[in-house]
């Protein structure tokens, strides 16, 4: 986008940088915004049907689906409390902060090939890094309130998720080896094809390391069952007790916003991003336009699907919320300590080997010919790590290249019928990218 | 709108790029809250304001093309060490909102030693002949360092 108005349109540089990242800024706080306002009514309905009740019905019609909108206007009318004992400074402060990181770590998540809003090569560390932040709203909200209940939620908070980064982090490794880089496009490409090519299918470890993964990942977002921070039954409402009106509520969006965004990372990461289960855009020829409306309409089709699968991964977490009682604080730690951190390390081990004996995966053992295929796209990268299927590369007309990229560099790879497969590393204009089976 | 207008000859004017301007940003609020965890009494406030400062850095870092340390920077320091650092304030703190007192003795000493220490940092940065001169800004679509060796290392 920055090179269409700075070479097409005739913007100086800094103004289409401006107006490229207004454009990616307002977008994902569409997203958060939005999501929140949706999210909420999903999940007052979805409480309701659980417990056997209807939910709202009345506001703006047949399924009060207006309802969030009806909140959100209260709470904006709502006066903003402050107690008096309260730290000023950092209890206004503090339901930014929770935001802001949620935010921020949006910035690295991918909506489909390229459409993300900074390509890091590092985005799985960052999304993972910054989402840790997160806690320290909770713990500055806690503590500024001059309230014990507070105090409580703020400290639980704090020991729970420092604890459950440990594993999260452990599960987040494990696509990362499989794929041999951190940038979460390229993870995500990698898992093109038919749903058999998703790395939680990868083998039987990857596929434990997911259910893990989620399990962690709704702790650090704080949800129950491990919503011990807020704990509405002990604490009155744990961290948040003494805020209202639109403080509060940031709070909230910060909350959905990450649900949302590790939702998103388990697709990314586990579920083949915006890969759909059955790689519609090229069976229907898609993926080879080279048109003007060809790459959009695939990244259309792959922003459907990310969002499909991460609204998915929310819905997911609201059940379990409503199905499953809170757990005690001791037994949220034993949980992450005793449980999840010992079987993320034994899988992570175990998918470590597996692709060390059969680097293609269940896929490659039994399906050889619906592995990911190399084609040929300008703007990727190069890395000897990246041999599909046992023995070589594999073109992109389905045979083997004869030429295997070794560590040292990559050699020109020119299959007979397909087009050029790789370039060598050090006159890398381009590079490779992933591409399902046809 | 005529401000609007105005600030923006002012900045064509100026060659304004966003490179610059998020460098200053950065570096303006690196150094100012590394002032205030100093002359903060609240240990709270301090953490909040040494998070706020090693973010900061961490922008810096990322504005330089170093991905990595910058999400490092965040991940040990931001999310780990001053979590923990919280966490054992508000653990060991016996009445809220705790206030340290330095006494002015201490300060002055302090005072000494970091004017001492800046002035050689100082004087060690502007002895680098290759860093007086501006770098080369990268043109759009240069390709960005990678973490890739040290993942190859």
């Amino acid at each position: 986008m920055v090179e269409f108005l700075t070479h097409s349109a005739g913007f100086p540089v800094w103004l289409s940088w401006t107006v490229t990242a207004v454009t990616a800024a307002v977008l994902i706080l569409n997203v958060m915004a939005v999501g929140a306002l949706v999210f909420i009514w999903a999940e007052r309905k979805i409480a309701a049907r659980i417990q056997d009740r209807l939910g709202p019905t009345r506001t703006g019609g047949k399924f009060g689906w207006l309802q969030s909108v009806a909140d959100g206007i209260k709470l904006l009318a709502k006066e903003d409390l402050m107690p008096d004992g309260a730290d000023a400074m950092l209890f206004r402060i503090a339901p930014y902060v929770s935001f802001c990181a949620s935010f921020a770590a949006f910035i690295a998540l991918p909506f489909a090939f390229d459409v993300v809003g900074q390509r890091l090569n590092v985005g799985g560390f960052f999304v993972v890094a910054v989402l840790g932040l997160e806690v320290f709203g909770v713990i500055l909200a806690g503590y500024a309130s001059a309230s014990k209940w507070s105090l409580f939620g703020a400290m639980r908070e704090a020991a729970q998720v420092v604890s459950y980064e440990v594993p999260l982090g452990m599960c987040v490794v494990v696509p990362v080896m499989l794929s041999g880089t951190m940038d979460l496009v390229t993870i995500g490409e990698k898992q093109a094809g038919w749903f058999t090519n998703w790395y939680v299918f990868h083998d039987p470890f990857t596929f434990v390391v997911f259910w893990v993964y989620f399990t962690c990942a709704v702790a650090s977002v704080n949800r129950a069952p491990f919503d011990l921070a807020e704990a509405e039954s002990e604490l009155v409402a744990g961290f948040h007790t003494e805020y209202s009106g639109l403080r509060w509520s940031f709070f909230f969006m910060a909350e959905y916003g990450s649900m949302f965004l590790v939702s998103g990372l388990a697709s990314v990461l586990f579920l083949g991003g915006w890969n759909g289960p059955v790689p519609l855009a090229s069976i229907l020829g898609l993926s080879e336009g080279t048109g003007d409306t060809a790459p959009f309409v695939v990244r259309l089709i792959g922003c459907m699907n990310l969002l499909g699968k991460a609204t998915l991964g929310v819905l997911v977490m609201m059940w379990v919320r409503w199905t499953l009682p809170r757990l005690r604080i001791d037994q949220v730690m034993t949980t992450c300590l005793k449980y999840c951190t010992p079987i993320a390390a034994v899988m992570f081990a175990g998918a470590m080997l597996w692709t060390w004996a059969a680097p293609g995966g269940l896929v490659g053992l039994f399906a050889p010919n619906r592995l990911p295929r190399l084609v040929f796209r300008p703007g990727g990268e190069i890395r000897e790590g990246w041999i599909e299927g046992p023995g070589g590369l594999m073109a992109s007309s389905g045979t083997r290249a004869t030429t295997a990229i070794g560590p040292t560099g990559v050699d020109r790879v020119q299959d007979s019928a397909g087009p050029l497969v790789a370039v060598k590393r050090d006159a890398e204009p381009y590079g490779l990218e992933f591409e399902g089976v046809r | 709108m005529i401000p609007c207008y105005a600030f923006a000859s002012v900045c064509l004017a100026a060659g304004f790029n966003w490179h610059g301007f998020f460098f200053l940003l950065f570096a303006a609020a690196a150094c100012g809250l590394a002032l205030a965890v100093v002359f903060t009494d609240n240990v709270v406030r301090m953490a909040f304001h040494l998070v706020l400062s090693l973010s900061a850095t961490a922008g810096l870092f990322f504005l330089a093309g170093a991905e990595f340390v910058g999400a490092m920077q965040l991940m040990i320091y931001v999310g780990g060490t001053l979590v923990l650092l919280v966490f054992g304030v508000m653990l060991t703190a016996q009445a809220p909102f705790v206030s340290i007192a330095t006494p002015s003795g201490e300060k002055l000493l302090a005072a000494v030693v970091g004017v001492a220490l800046f002035a050689i940092l100082l004087r060690a940065a502007f002895s680098q002949p290759a860093w007086r001169e501006p770098p080369a800004v990268p043109a759009i679509g240069d390709r960005k360092p990678s973490a890739t060796p040290i993942g190859m290392a």
